[in-house]
């Protein structure tokens, strides 16, 4: 039986598009995938959806569709997304509209629903996990409920033969487990087979990471082209063993390095990776060079499913003010410092010193602390206060007295910028399985 | 020598807890490296920034040593007053770790 060929065409929502157009145009593609929801996308995008009922979709999705649609269409490649974000009903619609506009004589898009289990969180106050509270804690405050779905839940999506999927939350890697199980008819306890088929997607759902992005260390860790880097793709076998490897002719490089990082990448226990159709364990993968910018991954292991499946909740948790301003030149650390030691009796003023706040030296000790920081002095330091308040209007003033260092701090402070943000927090639930219901509608051009 | 000498690294985030992959360049390094990166001293290195405990899983077939650390990315992604919410720029400071029997 031939290789089963799998894409990945972005990492996150805000991933480069080019890449993606090349990998729909060359790749040879069976099916391209897109993982575009990070934790609390959904829950923004249900804020942006109470606002307007069409909304609450990826933004990038029309400019995303009309890049590789084409493409996939012409040569039969599947592509599946998770764009449908907290509106899946209406990201279908649009890609419906992408294909009219293209003028694209047919097209079936098939949209799953079900990862909103609001309703039956805000019923059930079940525990958090992570933290001693339970649901009913973020009461008055919950935004968003929606659980992890798995492959199992796209699989009708598949045998109706859709061209394009579109779904809310599901599972990362089971966007991409999803049509191995569908083009190999692997059975849903087939445990190994899902395990290699998870390790497959882990490995693709970022994107550029495992083809030569986020890596380069120069001297160290050199990367071609690093500027031209191609997103990767997998040629699977029915056993579920797989080729990474990206575009010839693509910058970025595939090899031992590139795919153990991306591998580990976010990972708890390495033999208890648990995913709605399979607990994989990845203590046993092995990788070997085959060839340029080739890699075969085998040897991944499989459990039985979880009863439970993963919810995120999305909940409002106040907000976060932040200002900065630069100094340079002879002192600048100096100057950074007394700038933190002036700003620190203003917020006293304001009544916030008793908030949580960080007050910091960018190019000092703003990313790893005091006991790593520098020691040496720098040439130019970036001050950075950023306070958690309980109202906006306090939230700008962290900004506002970071702005008044103008006039009213140490010499020669410049560059300020100010933010104020409602911080959107998300915490995690279990619920079981069988309240859960995906379902599939299709759509048609 | 120090790590970087002989391995990159790579760090994530998972809720509260920021991941940490350590990878040996050859995987003949890897018995220095699980030497080098005990517990203890991955605590030692990330005090101040690491609160919680921190779980180790050498896999020496993939020539690598992985550590989740808990407690370490200010509530999380989502609610961290940090520059870096994602813990990402965690990785490069283990680089600068002595190798064992270079010293601390």
């Amino acid at each position: 039986m031939q290789a089963f060929r799998i894409g990945s065409g972005a990492g996150y929502s805000g991933d480069r598009i080019d890449p993606a157009r090349d990998l729909a145009e060359r790749g040879a593609l069976n099916a391209l995938v897109f993982e575009c929801l990070a934790e609390r996308t959904i829950a923004l995008a249900q804020l942006r959806r109470s606002l307007d009922p069409d909304a609450g979709y990826d933004p990038l999705l029309e400019e995303r569709l009309h890049a590789v649609l084409p493409a996939c269409v012409a040569q039969g490649t599947t592509l599946i997304t998770n764009m449908g974000a907290a509106n899946p009903q209406a990201a279908g619609e649009a890609v419906l509209a992408v294909g009219r506009a293209l003028g694209l004589p047919r097209l079936r898009v098939a949209v799953v629903t079900g990862d909103d289990v609001l309703a039956w969180m805000q019923a059930h106050d079940v525990p958090l996990m992570d933290s001693a509270e339970s649901v009913r804690s973020l009461d008055g405050r919950l935004i968003s409920a929606n659980a992890y779905l798995g492959a199992d839940a796209l699989l009708p999506a598949l045998r109706a033969r859709a061209d394009v999927v579109v779904t809310g939350r599901v599972a990362d890697p089971a966007l991409f487990l999803a049509p191995l199980m569908h083009h190999f008819g692997w059975p849903a306890d087939d445990w190994q087979r899902l395990g290699q088929g998870i390790v497959a997607g882990h490995l693709l759902e970022c994107a550029a990471q495992v083809s030569g992005g986020y890596i380069a260390d120069p001297g160290f860790v050199d990367v071609p082209r690093l500027e031209a880097v191609g997103f990767p793709l997998a040629e699977v076998d029915a056993d579920g063993r797989f080729v990474v490897t990206k575009l010839p002719g693509t910058g970025g490089r595939v090899d031992r390095l590139t795919c153990t990082a991306q591998l580990l990448y976010e990972l708890e226990d390495p033999a208890r990776y648990v995913q709605p159709d399979v607990v994989a364990d990845f203590s046993g993968v092995r990788l070997r060079e085959v060839g340029t910018d080739r890699v075969l991954v085998q040897g991944a292991g499989g459990a039985p499913r979880p009863d439970q499946l993963k919810v995120t909740l999305g909940y409002r948790d106040g907000f976060i003010g932040d200002g900065q301003i630069s100094y340079a030149g002879p002192g600048a650390r100096s100057h950074g410092e007394l700038a933190l030691a002036v700003l620190k009796h203003r917020l006293q003023r304001l009544g916030l010193d008793g908030q949580e706040h960080r007050a910091e030296l960018i190019g000092v000790n703003a990313l790893h602390g005091p006991h790593l920081g520098a020691e040496h002095e720098p040439y130019e330091v970036r001050v950075r206060l950023a306070v958690r308040a309980p109202t906006r209007v306090l939230a700008e003033r962290v900004g506002q007295e970071v702005e008044a260092l103008y006039l009213n701090g140490p010499a020669g402070g410049g560059g300020v910028t100010m933010a104020t943000r409602e911080v959107i927090a998300v915490a995690s639930a279990l619920i079981p399985r069988e309240a859960v219901r995906p379902q599939c509608h299709i759509l048609e051009l | 020598m120090k790590v970087r000498d002989i391995a990159l690294a790579r760090s994530g985030d998972k809720g509260n807890r920021a991941t940490l992959s350590v990878i040996a360049y050859d995987p003949a390094d890897f018995a220095l490296l699980e030497r080098s990166l005990t517990v203890a001293r991955l605590q030692a290195h990330y005090r101040g920034i690491v609160h919680g405990a921190v779980q180790r899983y050498p896999l020496p077939q993939l020539g690598a040593v992985h550590f989740v650390m808990n407690d370490a990315l200010g509530g999380g992604v989502t609610r961290s007053l940090a520059l870096d919410a994602h813990g990402k720029s965690l990785g490069a400071a283990i680089l600068d770790l002595p190798l064992d029997g270079d010293g601390d």
